[in-house]
């Protein structure tokens, strides 16, 4: 079926301009759906009630740990049933800095929390590469226990049950401006956090580093044949995703202006899990659209359901993990990640 | 330094008592496991449920022991239902699904329980009521009889499976599913009575530990922790293994108990599954590691 | 009696089997030589359930067993014994003739009966009992398989490569059971590298090679002139 000469070559080359246009098709398609839906966040605050206004800004700092979670159990394939020590000890590092350090800082509550979200990511890191599947897991939950059991009694350090409230701390730039937060603003700000997490992790999952990572989790024996330090790669994902994490458990001090232990117990982990799942693991936004689905679901079942309306949403997510394992956003997983 | 020997006593027989309870637990949890490669995260709500039906039946009957046999029954049934719906589709599936799937089913369990029996925690009376003197103090008798009776039904299951017929069946299903399948043995009916003996065990300790702590709807994830560290340090899949080790867990947490509060006492036995994680994978009462 | 029609079968993405059809009489003895990994035992394996067939037909007394699940197949007359004998270690030579033996429909007495003929065949396992199955030799886990097998009263048995590894006083006795097999009536499909032994056992031969059947002849055929063997073979 060669035609020799120019007409083969000829074949060839529209062949790989036709691709390249539908690749740059499905991208400009992303780039626009991205647009569309950063516009609709910038708006509204401006639009929303009160309570949806925080509404919305909780589900975009859900949807940041949500995020984090992606890139362990959907990218290099390690379930972590623990995340909420990195999202509970980012919250009390920003806490520890706005009230120990008058006058409170942003700034600074943004390097406590990551600091200590790091500090206990090296530990994790550290057991990820000995443990496989099921042991981590467990070790992770473990983990997030006993950190919840010394931040529980505690008493004097950590507020134990009641937990610590705080000042929420302006938004400063040395020497152009200083203003407190409205709820308008800390929501931009919040956005831009998470908009620009979620361009950094995407450009980490699409580089060459994040192909390893997902072929580490596609099969972990032939990647490390084929010569890849496994281990680095694993404790390169933790350390991110934990910093993501205690980036997240920082947002949702400074916008609270109140922690507790309660936020690093199983059940926090527990949800980011059914997040990364109904989303769609693997695809960075499908978490994302996981927890506003969660978040949309709880609020408006608890209406009719109160506080039952976990059964309802524990069966649509056994289900789904049983028929459709690729979750809300999963057949879009490919274009996603393009 | 005053050595508290009273204290050290009390505590001996309390780990013993509430080891042979978490023995019971994790002897189903590492059984449905070895048999079916089964993370059973869910494993702690069927105890829970099992509480719940016993504390319903006592009310409703006065009797305890009935109360057990129900609650046994009923989570037995339940729980191979349970496997034959929402498991069986996922044999072969990599480990992440199930233990995704039982998660979810956990969180079912769990607000049904809610739903069906409300907030408040529940009490089952013991059957056995009034002290005795163990050397110079004084112990329930009730959480003695515990022990022997957890006991007594691990053993009852351990001579089930080296001499029964069945035994045999389940035995080999464990070894070798696909050889045993080849002899004739439907395995696909020995992984649903498996899981609902464990489930029966879960069901077991819930109504036993009813009067020693209570019953609520969130005393299950209490028992899939501990167990799940159980059968890690014991060796998965390992029935001897996790019956010295739940033994173990219970008498440090116990010891522990007497130094720091029983909340911070957990995080014994959290340490021990790190290290034991770390130095002896495949479990510490295993004999060799490979 | 049994029939493979024209049996695809994949491992994953291999292809594995690419049309293979065999058939195996009531009470006969079949061969299938062919050099490793050609697809014999993946043969044997799509038979017994272990791996679904692509494509193509297992018939087995007229009916098609594809897709069935092992333990069907067990109670409808077909018994398996692997390449890597695979008896259950834990369990002991009793416990592993008891797997076979336990099945319903069986009378007490008719189970005694089974057992003690096999141990009239094999008095190594009767002697070793009550050992537990992995502290046998490589030989008495062979017997062991067999006579496994045998417990179920098969109306055909896959046997895949039974003399793999075994010593010549083993193999002769390997033979020997074939024999005794085969005067019961039961029916042998006999997966080997070993020529002489299935030459002389069986009736008729097929050669595999890389997924296909090459050749099928009745043994005496073979016999008489091996070329076509060393072709395929290279022995």
């Amino acid at each position: 079926m060669s035609v020799p000469g120019g007409s083969g070559s000829s074949n060839h080359f529209t062949a790989r301009l036709a691709r390249r246009t539908a690749s740059a098709r499905t991208a400009t398609t992303y780039w626009l759906g991205f647009a569309v839906v950063l516009a609709l966040l910038i708006v509204a605050p401006l639009v929303l009630p009160e309570f949806w206004r925080r509404f919305v800004t909780e589900i975009l700092i859900w949807g940041l740990l949500a995020m984090s979670s992606d890139i362990l159990i959907g990218y290099t394939g390690m379930v972590s049933f623990g995340h909420s020590v990195f999202f509970g000890i980012g919250m009390y590092g920003a806490a520890a800095a706005l009230l120990t350090v008058r006058p409170p800082n942003l700034w600074l509550a943004l390097l406590y929390g990551l600091v200590a979200a790091g500090l206990v990511a090296v530990f994790v890191a550290y057991f990820s590469t000995r443990l496989r599947d099921i042991y981590f897991a467990i070790t992770t939950l473990v983990f997030s226990q006993i950190f919840y059991v010394i931040i529980f009694t505690w008493t004097e350090v950590t507020g134990g049950e009641n937990g610590l409230t705080f000042r929420q701390p302006p938004l400063a730039i040395p020497g152009v401006l200083s203003a407190a937060f409205t709820p308008v603003t800390l929501h931009w700000f919040v956005l831009g956090v998470v908009t620009l997490s979620y361009l950094l992790l995407r450009r980490v999952t699409q580089s060459p580093f994040g192909m390893v990572l997902q072929s580490i989790r596609e099969n972990e024996p032939r990647t490390r044949a084929i010569g890849y330090h496994v281990e680095r790669y694993k404790i390169v994902a933790v350390m991110l995703s934990g910093l993501v994490a205690g980036l997240a458990g920082v947002l949702y001090a400074i916008q609270n202006k109140f922690v507790a232990p309660d936020f690093v117990f199983f059940v926090v982990s527990g949800e980011v899990v059914i997040f990364n799942v109904m989303g769609g693991m693997g695809t960075l936004v499908g978490p994302v659209a996981g927890a506003a689905f969660f978040l949309l679901l709880r609020e408006g079942l608890s209406r009719f359901w109160t506080e039952y309306y976990l059964i309802p949403v524990g069966i649509i997510f056994t289900l789904m993990v049983i028929w459709i394992p690729q979750g809300l956003l999963g057949f879009a997983k490919r274009r996603l990640n393009q | 330094m005053a050595i508290p020997f009273d204290q050290i006593l009390i505590q001996t027989v309390n780990g013993l008592v509430n080891g042979m309870i978490l023995a019971l637990v994790a002897s189903g949890l590492t059984l449905i496991f070895g048999i079916m490669d089964v993370v059973n995260f869910a494993h702690g709500d069927l105890v829970m449920l099992g509480a719940f039906v016993g504390a319903t039946t006592i009310a409703a009957t006065g009797s305890f022991w009935l109360a057990f046999l129900v609650a046994a029954l009923v989570i037995a049934v339940f729980g191979a239902a349970l496997q034959a719906s929402t498991l069986r589709p996922l044999l072969g599936r990599d480990p992440l699904t199930t233990i995704l799937a039982t998660f979810g089913i956990s969180l079912v369990l769990q607000k049904y329980a809610l739903w069906q029996w409300g907030p408040s925690a529940r009490k089952i009376q013991e059957p056995i009521t009034g002290q005795f003197a163990m050397f110079y103090l004084e112990y329930p008798w009730y959480r003695v009889a515990t022990a022997f009776f957890a006991g007594a039904i691990i053993g009852a299951f351990w001579l089930f499976l080296k001499y029964g017929r069945y035994g045999i069946w389940i035995r080999a299903t464990m070894q070798d599913r696909i050889m045993a399948s080849a002899m004739g043995i439907p395995v696909p009916l020995v992984h649903t009575a498996v899981f609902a003996i464990g489930a029966a065990m879960a069901a077991a300790s819930g109504v036993l530990f009813g009067p020693l702590g209570g019953v609520t709807q969130t005393m299950g994830f209490d028992f899939t922790l501990r167990a799940f560290i159980v059968v890690v340090v014991g060796g998965m899949g390992n029935l001897g293994g996790s019956i010295l080790a739940a033994i173990f867990i219970s008498l440090l947490e116990a010891y522990a108990s007497i130094i720091v509060s029983p909340s911070q006492a957990v995080i014994v036995s959290f340490m021990a599954l790190i290290l034991t994680l770390l130095f002896r994978p495949t479990g510490l009462f295993v004999p060799t590691p490979k | 009696m049994l029939a493979l029609e024209n049996v695809h079968t994949y491992y994953g993405k291999s292809h594995i089997l690419h049309g293979v059809s065999i058939e195996v009489g009531p009470g006969e003895v079949v061969g299938l030589l062919g050099r490793n990994g050609v697809g014999k035992s993946t043969t044997l394996k799509t038979i017994m359930g272990l791996v679904r067939p692509a494509d193509g037909r297992v018939a087995f007394e007229g009916r098609g067993i594809g897709g069935m699940a092992p333990h069907r197949l067990a109670h409808l007359g077909i018994a398996y014994v692997p390449e890597d004998r695979r008896i259950f270690r834990l369990l002991t030579v009793l416990e592993n003739l008891r797997t076979g033996l336990d099945r319903p429909g069986l009378t007490d007495r008719r189970r005694e009966e089974l057992l003690q003929k096999v141990y009239g065949s094999f008095p190594v396992l009767r002697e070793r009992r009550d050992q537990a199955g992995g502290t046998l030799s490589g030989g008495e886990q062979q017997m062991l398989a067999i006579a496994r097998a045998m417990m179920l009263e098969p109306k055909i048995i896959l046997l895949d490569e039974p003399t793999e590894g075994l010593m010549p006083r083993m193999v002769s006795q390997i033979r020997d059971i074939i024999q005794v097999l085969h005067r019961d009536g039961v029916a042998i499909l006999l997966v080997e590298q070993n020529v002489p032994l299935t030459l002389e056992a069986s009736s008729r031969v097929y050669i595999m090679e890389k997924g296909v059947v090459r050749h099928h002849a009745p043994a005496a055929e073979l016999r008489a002139n091996q070329a076509v063997i060393h072709q395929y073979l290279g022995v």
